[in-house]
C-alpha cells in the first residue's frame, strides 16, 4: 500500500507531536527529523490545525503542539484528511463493464481491509513501546 | 477494584443476559458449553459481586493447519463499566492461563467493521495474523 506524500507527512507530524503534547515543534524541526520538505510539512500542518488536531504555527518559524485525543484519534482519521474518500473517487473508464465491475469488487475488498486496519490503530497504540 | 475468577454455573444467567443485551442474540447454551473443563470462561466482578464483564477462550491446536495457540472467542464488558481497564484485566488473565498451558501465541477473529473491539485488541499489541478469513453465502 502506498500513501500519498501528504498523508505520510501528516502521520509523521501528528505522531511526533502526539508523543509529547507539551512540546512545540515547527515545520522546520519536523522536516529535519524526517528528512522531508519543510514547505510541504507546513502545508500539512495547516490541514492538521484546521482539523483541530494541532494548534500554533504563528509566523514562518511558529511551532505546533498536539491538541487532539491520542486514544480517540486513529490513523484513519489522519489518512482521511489527505486521501480522497473511496466514494468520492472519479469513475475510471471501463468500470461499467463486467470485468471492470469484478475488478472494482476486489479493490473494494482490499480497501475495506486497509480501512479496518487504519481505523483500529489509535495514536496511543502506535506510540506504545512494542513488547 | 476488579476481581477476575473462573466463571461458575451460577454466573451463566448474568453472562448470557449481558451478551444478549450487547449483541441482540440470546445464546445460553453456547455460554453453558464454555464451562467445559478445556475451555476458559473468566468473569470480572465488582466488590459487590456484580458482573462487570467476561472473556472466553481455549487453547486449540492444528485448527486450519496452525500449531497450538490460545483463541479468544468472546469478550464483553458492561457498557457503564468501560474505560476502567476491565477488558485489559480479563485479557491479561486469559493470556496468563494460555501461557500456563504452554502456548506462545494468542489469536482471535474480529468483525472488520467493529472498530471498538478491533481497537481494543490492537491496543493489547495484537496485529494481523497469518490467516485470512474467507466466507461465502450459501443461500
Amino acid at each position: 500500500m502506498k500513501l500519498q506524500t501528504g498523508t505520510r507527512l501528516g502521520l509523521y507530524a501528528i505522531l511526533e507531536l502526539a508523543r509529547d503534547p507539551e512540546r512545540t515543534l515547527s515545520a522546520a524541526d519536523l522536516a529535519e527529523r524526517f528528512g522531508v520538505s519543510s514547505h510541504h510539512l507546513a502545508k500539512v500542518l495547516r490541514t492538521l490545525a484546521a482539523a483541530g488536531l494541532v494548534r500554533g504555527g504563528r509566523g514562518a518559524a511558529g511551532g505546533y503542539r498536539f491538541t487532539g485525543n491520542r486514544r480517540r484519534t486513529t490513523l484513519m482519521d489522519i489518512v482521511a484528511l489527505f486521501e480522497p474518500a473511496p466514494g468520492q473517487r472519479a469513475k475510471e473508464p471501463g468500470e461499467d463493464t463486467d470485468i471492470g465491475a469484478a475488478l472494482q469488487r476486489v479493490l473494494l475488498e482490499v480497501d475495506e481491509i486497509a480501512e479496518a486496519t487504519l481505523r483500529s490503530i489509535s495514536l496511543e497504540t502506535m506510540l506504545k513501546p512494542r513488547r | 477494584m476488579v476481581a477476575i475468577r473462573p466463571a461458575q454455573a451460577s454466573d451463566l444467567p448474568a453472562i448470557s443476559a449481558l451478551d444478549a443485551r450487547l449483541t441482540g442474540l440470546d445464546k445460553p447454551e453456547y455460554w453453558r458449553d464454555m464451562l467445559a473443563p478445556e475451555r476458559n470462561l473468566l468473569v470480572a466482578e465488582s466488590d459487590a459481586g456484580k458482573l462487570l464483564g467476561f472473556i472466553a477462550g481455549e487453547v486449540r491446536a492444528w485448527e486450519f493447519g496452525q500449531p497450538a495457540a490460545g483463541w479468544v472467542f468472546a469478550i464483553q464488558i458492561e457498557p457503564k463499566q468501560r474505560e476502567r481497564g476491565v477488558a485489559s484485566a480479563l485479557f491479561e488473565a486469559l493470556v496468563a492461563r494460555f501461557r500456563e498451558k504452554g502456548v506462545t501465541r494468542v489469536r482471535t477473529l474480529v468483525d472488520r467493521k467493529d472498530h471498538l473491539i478491533l481497537s481494543f485488541f490492537r491496543a493489547q499489541g495484537m496485529v494481523a495474523g497469518p490467516s485470512l478469513q474467507l466466507d461465502m453465502d450459501l443461500a
